[in-house]
């Protein structure tokens, strides 16, 4: 690489309101040529709403499965770990409920 | 990466190696085997290549382009290209060699450039062709690609393919517009056929023997050489042929019991010739990008500083 260049990763929003989604990384020397570099890669074709250009070394990392993947039951964290149907069943008889509509698993 | 820790180098290779057999992905910053590494940066080194030099062909067409549209279409089509080599590179560079070794690898013959982009354009059909039906062979192995073990790699390929479709589309319509036009522009598309068949049964390599083919092995690449040839031609000939256009092949035939194409073997000692720098064109190419990167130096200098010049 030349004295001053650095890579600089990009983001994309593909229509307003979408994330930003990594696109890919350019190598440039200072925000404006980044800036250049990014919008004729990643948006010289109307693909892109908008562009968030972030120099590499200030994106700090975390990819430690012993924190983002701990090997305990977590799915009290998730709409999905509350299995209802049954219980819903039980309780709309034990109220007397006639008639009600088909019961479908209501978690995700 | 989700793979035990290990306890020596050799464990944690194994592991690695169960990881990529496995359909597990690879990020710049994870520990690799050097052999990985090595192969991936090869590959993708090969293929940066391939699209730097790639546009050198087309490019003698820009300025002969029959009409203000196709003119733009070409040039974006060689922007593209360009566009795709700078991705490459980027990619490579995380694996451990620098843009300006790679360049100067190319440029001294060190490394290769697909085999297509040795010969020379004889005329506007050729241009149709190459968009066509080599930037087709193409796409037949880079969306293989969207699936490699290395997950950068992957993910260009996707950016990649997307653009890729739009030239195929220009290429086809370039022949199409000629094969509705005169007898004399037919028989300018069925003659740069002519031509481009060979390079183009080539292209795709020898068939390999998919249990000592380390790409495959590391899924560095998801398919080998023969069953991309295969799957080309497939969708490729039918497509050729419903044009009233000869390819140049008499013993092209779809083996039903087989369930495969036969072909007459393509020529790979050509080949061979070719990518080390034999090919029609090879050194005159060379020698266009080796004079424009003299040229241009002062660019660079000027805007990253003399190369080298600190860390």
């Amino acid at each position: 690489m030349g004295a001053k260049d650095k890579v600089w990763e990009v983001f994309r929003q593909e229509a307003e309101g979408d994330p930003m989604i990594h696109g890919g990384s350019v190598r440039a020397p200072d925000e404006e040529l980044a800036t250049h570099y990014a919008r004729e890669f990643y948006g010289r074709r109307q693909e892109s709403e908008r562009l968030w250009i972030v120099p590499r070394d200030t994106i700090i990392e975390l990819d430690d499965p012993d924190l983002l993947k701990p090997p305990f039951d977590r799915s009290f964290k998730r709409p999905g770990g509350f299995l209802i149907k049954h219980k819903l069943e039980a309780a709309r008889i034990r109220a007397g409920a006639t008639g009600a509509e088909p019961i479908e698993e209501l978690g995700e | 990466m989700r793979y035990p820790v290990a306890v020596n180098e050799t464990e944690r290779a194994e592991a690695f190696y169960a990881h990529v057999a496995g359909g597990g992905k690879v990020e710049p910053d994870d520990w690799m085997p050097d052999d990985y590494r090595a192969a991936v940066l090869k590959f993708v080194e090969m293929h940066a290549n391939s699209e730097l030099m790639g546009v050198l062909p087309e490019r003698e067409w820009i300025l002969r382009a029959p009409t203000l549209r196709r003119k733009l279409a070409l040039t974006s089509k060689v922007q593209d290209e360009v566009g795709h080599a700078q991705l490459l590179y980027r990619v490579a560079e995380d694996l451990g060699k620098s843009r300006e070794q790679m360049l100067t690898d190319l440029l001294a013959g060190k490394t290769k450039f697909h085999n297509v982009f040795h010969y020379p354009t004889r005329s506007w059909a050729d241009v149709g062709i190459i968009a066509w039906l080599v930037d087709a062979a193409a796409i037949v192995s880079q969306q293989a690609l969207r699936d490699s073990s290395y997950a950068p790699y992957a993910r260009t390929m996707k950016k990649i393919c997307w653009e890729e479709s739009v030239h195929i589309m220009h290429g086809r319509d370039v022949v199409l517009t000629m094969m509705n036009g005169t007898d004399a522009q037919r028989a300018l598309v069925q003659d740069a056929l002519d031509r481009w068949w060979g390079p183009l049964m080539q292209m795709h390599g020898p068939p390999t023997k998919p249990e000592t083919d380390r790409d495959l092995i590391w899924k560095i690449k998801a398919k080998g050489n023969e069953q991309l040839r295969q799957e080309f031609l497939s969708i490729y000939v039918p497509r050729i042929r419903e044009l009233g256009l000869v390819i140049p092949d008499p013993a092209l035939a779809y083996d039903e019991a087989a369930g495969r194409w036969s072909y007459t073997e393509p020529d790979w000692d050509e080949l061979r010739s070719v990518v080390t720098g034999h090919g029609p064109m090879s050194q005159e190419r060379l020698e266009f990008r080796r004079t424009h990167r003299a040229q241009t130096q002062w660019v660079r200098d000027a805007i990253i500083g003399p190369v080298g010049a600190a860390a």
